[in-house]
């Protein structure tokens, strides 16, 4: 008989949601029993909403267990590990049995994610027992040259994944052109987009494939030394991603001639980030790995001629990485047949907000938004309604519920407003404020412009305030056609990507929501009752019970009231928090 | 990534403290003469005190060669570096996209309430620092704190000054 296996989801999320402690018990109890059982661990499932997650695999297959605290832990090593009893209450998804976290895994394509939360990323090994390096192996055996393997990437139509969507092929085309003693590749690892995870994860996940991809990028260009700049606010990230480096040292897949490969030579190092999202512009990144401040240079010269330390410089995306070892071994046709004309293969998301499955999908190009939301992600929380999607973060823009049957690819999503981003899919009911999310992303804008730009440094500020003043009540007539302006203007005079798509998420709620825009302006309400300084919150004397939940609830000390009487809210103290609105069970606290 | 940007305002005479200079020769001697290594000289340093003192500064430039105008231009432009001293604790809220549709601002605003403080400043005890930060990646758990190198999620402002109280007792238990 096989021994059985024990897999913990160890993602920075799985640890967050305490799988951790959910991993210590299988292994006390493992000592403690004297049971005989494997445990391992892996990365992102992506059923982030069901995390700590836990994998048996014993004789039957396998069987995932979801919301996995240390207690359930016990009963499933007491049941399914020492008796063979799978706790049927518990699984959340398993081949042939009908969850309704399977709609979650139906749909999905996993390409770039094909072996997060299927192998223990700090062993070699086991992504060698899944094709890993295979593809390296394969240039190396069968001799390809550089120019087939681009011809290969070519053919896939793989685009750029974090954000640009530059045909991938083409890009290592130009840097192969350029002639140098000296060339670099370079990994964008810098997510500083807020609302997305995705290359955390594949990080986290899957290390290997990422630095398998790099080195068929820099055998493609001859690039001689490699560079992952990424977030140093990822610090489970970077560790595997050194301990997956020295494996491949080990292995002989960095070094001095590269998988045999006679004259390859190269190696990869880490630059921590220091935190600034303009850092993921691709000639900001090269100024903060020279180690100055991350300011965008101006193209031409394009980093492929001048890059890092002015030699000719390769930059691509995590996910993007990812794809390329897959691509080589299944050839770029079998990656095109995924996906529409212009966006071929699958796309990674984070799916966030107010949804009820959120997580990390890895979808094919030309799904209709809808599915990934109602099919994928099972709708939205608490039985509200779909309002909005954001895609792309700051650069992106939201699309309204009414435009769901819009394809995800690269350019139905630019059709709308939106930009396909790095992948980050945050979801908004009815209670979301449309301008209040146009400021947030302005606020974020804001702080993050380099301020190199005169538009990018004072018209986000300009634009702020007015947004600000707007969602205070303080708004006046022609504020929408100012904004409308200056978004304009900043789009056109700045040099790159950040001021470029700053005003994006204002002129895509403009665009849609604009009667929201005009009742906090004329009528100074909040139709999503969201923003707080146009609010006023009281209790109904007839519907109040005095059952001091809501005074319990209030952090500020605004509620008062004698216990089994009506409550009243002193309007001076209440900071318009809205938890006695949400805690209170008999709809006594009324919100105008 | 923070997103609040700390700005010292000059009203604030930081007695300078008394440093030991030793802690980061390791750090100068990795990096001093290589290209490109300002930003992981200031991340050593950091790591070392916490924050970026005076005094490393100087030392730093002394010693490899770096210009101080340099050096003050990349500490002040990323948003990891700190030039003040912080709390024993940290406090890190997440005001990523995720987090802010369900309302993390109320979670900032019940900290600063409880502690008394202002996002981005630390108590008078030095016992906690309250920031910001743009996404800590656990968005499925929104709204979200990380303190020191805990992760608390689908937070109440409530259940958040909670779990800072508890902090609190627990080191004046200790102490």
């Amino acid at each position: 008989m096989t021994k059985k296996k024990v897999i913990v989801g160890l993602g920075s999320c799985g640890i967050a949601a305490g799988a951790k402690k959910v991993y210590d018990k299988f292994s006390a109890l493992r000592e403690s029993e004297a049971a005989d059982f494997v445990l391992d661990k892996t990365s992102c499932i992506g059923m982030c909403y069901r995390e700590p997650l836990v994998e048996v695999i014993d004789e039957n297959g396998s069987w995932l267990y979801g919301d996995i605290d240390e207690k359930k832990a016990v009963r499933i090593f007491n049941d399914h590990i020492v008796k063979g009893l799978p706790v049927e209450k518990l699984i959340v998804s398993r081949e042939g049995m009908d969850t309704p976290d399977n709609e979650f895994l139906q749909g999905q394509v996993k390409i770039a994610l094909r072996d997060c939360g299927k192998i223990n990323p700090e062993s070699i090994d086991e992504y060698e027992a899944r094709e890993g390096y295979a593809a390296l192996r394969k240039i190396a055996a069968e001799k390809m040259t550089g120019e087939a393997v681009i011809a290969e990437i070519l053919e896939s139509g793989l685009r750029g994944r974090g954000g640009g969507g530059f045909p991938t092929g083409m890009k290592w085309k130009f840097a192969r052109a350029n002639q140098a003693e000296e060339k670099y590749i370079i990994c964008n690892a810098d997510e500083g987009d807020p609302g997305a995870f995705m290359d955390r994860s594949l990080l986290e996940g899957d290390p290997h494939a990422v630095i398998e991809g790099m080195i068929i990028g820099a055998y493609a260009i001859g690039a001689t030394e490699g560079v992952i700049y990424c977030r140093a606010e990822y610090p489970l990230a970077i560790k595997r991603l050194n301990i997956a480096l020295d494996q491949a040292r080990e292995r002989g897949y960095l070094g001095k001639n590269v998988a045999g490969i006679e004259g390859f030579n190269f190696d990869i190092h880490i630059k921590e980030g220091a935190g600034a999202f303009v850092c993921g512009e691709e000639t900001a990144l090269i100024a903060s790995v020279e180690g100055e401040r991350g300011m965008p240079r101006k193209r031409p010269p394009f980093p492929a001629e001048a890059g890092l330390w002015k030699k000719p410089t390769n930059i691509n995306n995590v996910e993007t990485y990812a794809n390329i070892p897959w691509i080589i071994n299944h050839g770029g046709k079998a990656y095109a047949a995924y996906g529409t004309e212009k966006s071929k293969g699958t796309k990674v998301f984070a799916l966030t907000g107010k949804i009820q499955r959120g997580g990390l999908v890895e979808v094919p190009m030309g799904i209709p938004i809808n599915d990934v939301i109602f099919k994928l992600g099972g709708g939205i929380q608490n039985g509200k309604k779909f309002k909005a999607v954001q895609l792309g973060g700051p650069s992106g823009g939201c699309i309204p519920a009414h435009l769901g049957d819009t394809l995800v690819d690269y350019d139905s999503l630019n059709a709308t407003g939106a930009i396909m981003g790095s992948g980050g899919m945050v979801v908004m009911d009815e209670t979301t404020c449309m301008v209040d999310m146009a400021r947030f992303f302005l606020d974020f804008t804001r702080k993050e412009s380099c301020g190199k730009c005169t538009f990018c440094r004072l018209g986000t500020k300009r634009m702020l305030e007015i947004l600000t003043r707007i969602t205070e009540g303080e708004g006046e007539e022609g504020d929408i056609e100012k904004l409308e302006e200056l978004a304009y203007q900043v789009k056109d005079s700045s040099l790159c990507g950040l001021g470029q798509t700053a005003p994006n998420p204002v002129l895509t709620t403009i665009k849609y929501f604009r009667e929201e825009y005009e009742a906090h302006i004329r009528e100074k309400k909040c139709p999503a009752k969201s923003c707080k300084a146009l609010l006023t919150f009281e209790i109904d004397q007839d519907l109040c019970n005095g059952c001091n939940v809501c005074f319990r609830n209030c952090s500020v000390g605004a509620i008062v009231g004698e216990k089994k009487k009506a409550h009243y809210i002193i309007d001076e103290k209440c900071i318009r928090c809205g938890v006695c609105f949400e805690k209170c069970k008999f709809d006594a606290v009324k919100v105008f | 990534m923070r997103i609040k940007r700390l700005h010292s305002n000059g009203s604030e005479k930081v007695l300078p403290e008394a440093v030991d200079l030793t802690l980061i020769d390791p750090v100068i001697e990795k990096y001093k003469g290589k290209k490109g290594s300002l930003i992981p000289l200031l991340q050593g340093v950091q790591s070392a005190y916490g924050y970026i003192p005076k005094q490393a500064f100087l030392k730093l430039s002394e010693e490899t060669g770096l210009k101080l105008s340099d050096m003050y231009g990349v500490a002040t432009f990323y948003a990891q570096f700190r030039l003040k001293p912080v709390g024993k604790h940290i406090i890190k809220v997440c005001h990523g996209t995720a987090c802010h549709v369900q309302n993390s601002t109320s979670i900032t605003e019940s900290l600063e309430e409880s502690l008394g403080i202002k996002n981005g400043d630390t108590t008078p005890d030095k016992m906690f620092t309250l920031e910001s930060v743009a996404c800590l990646g656990c968005c499925s758990l929104a709204p979200v704190m990380m303190v020191n190198e805990e992760t608390y999620g689908k937070l109440t402002g409530k259940s958040a000054a909670n779990a800072i109280s508890e902090i609190a007792n627990r080191e004046t238990v200790n102490s």
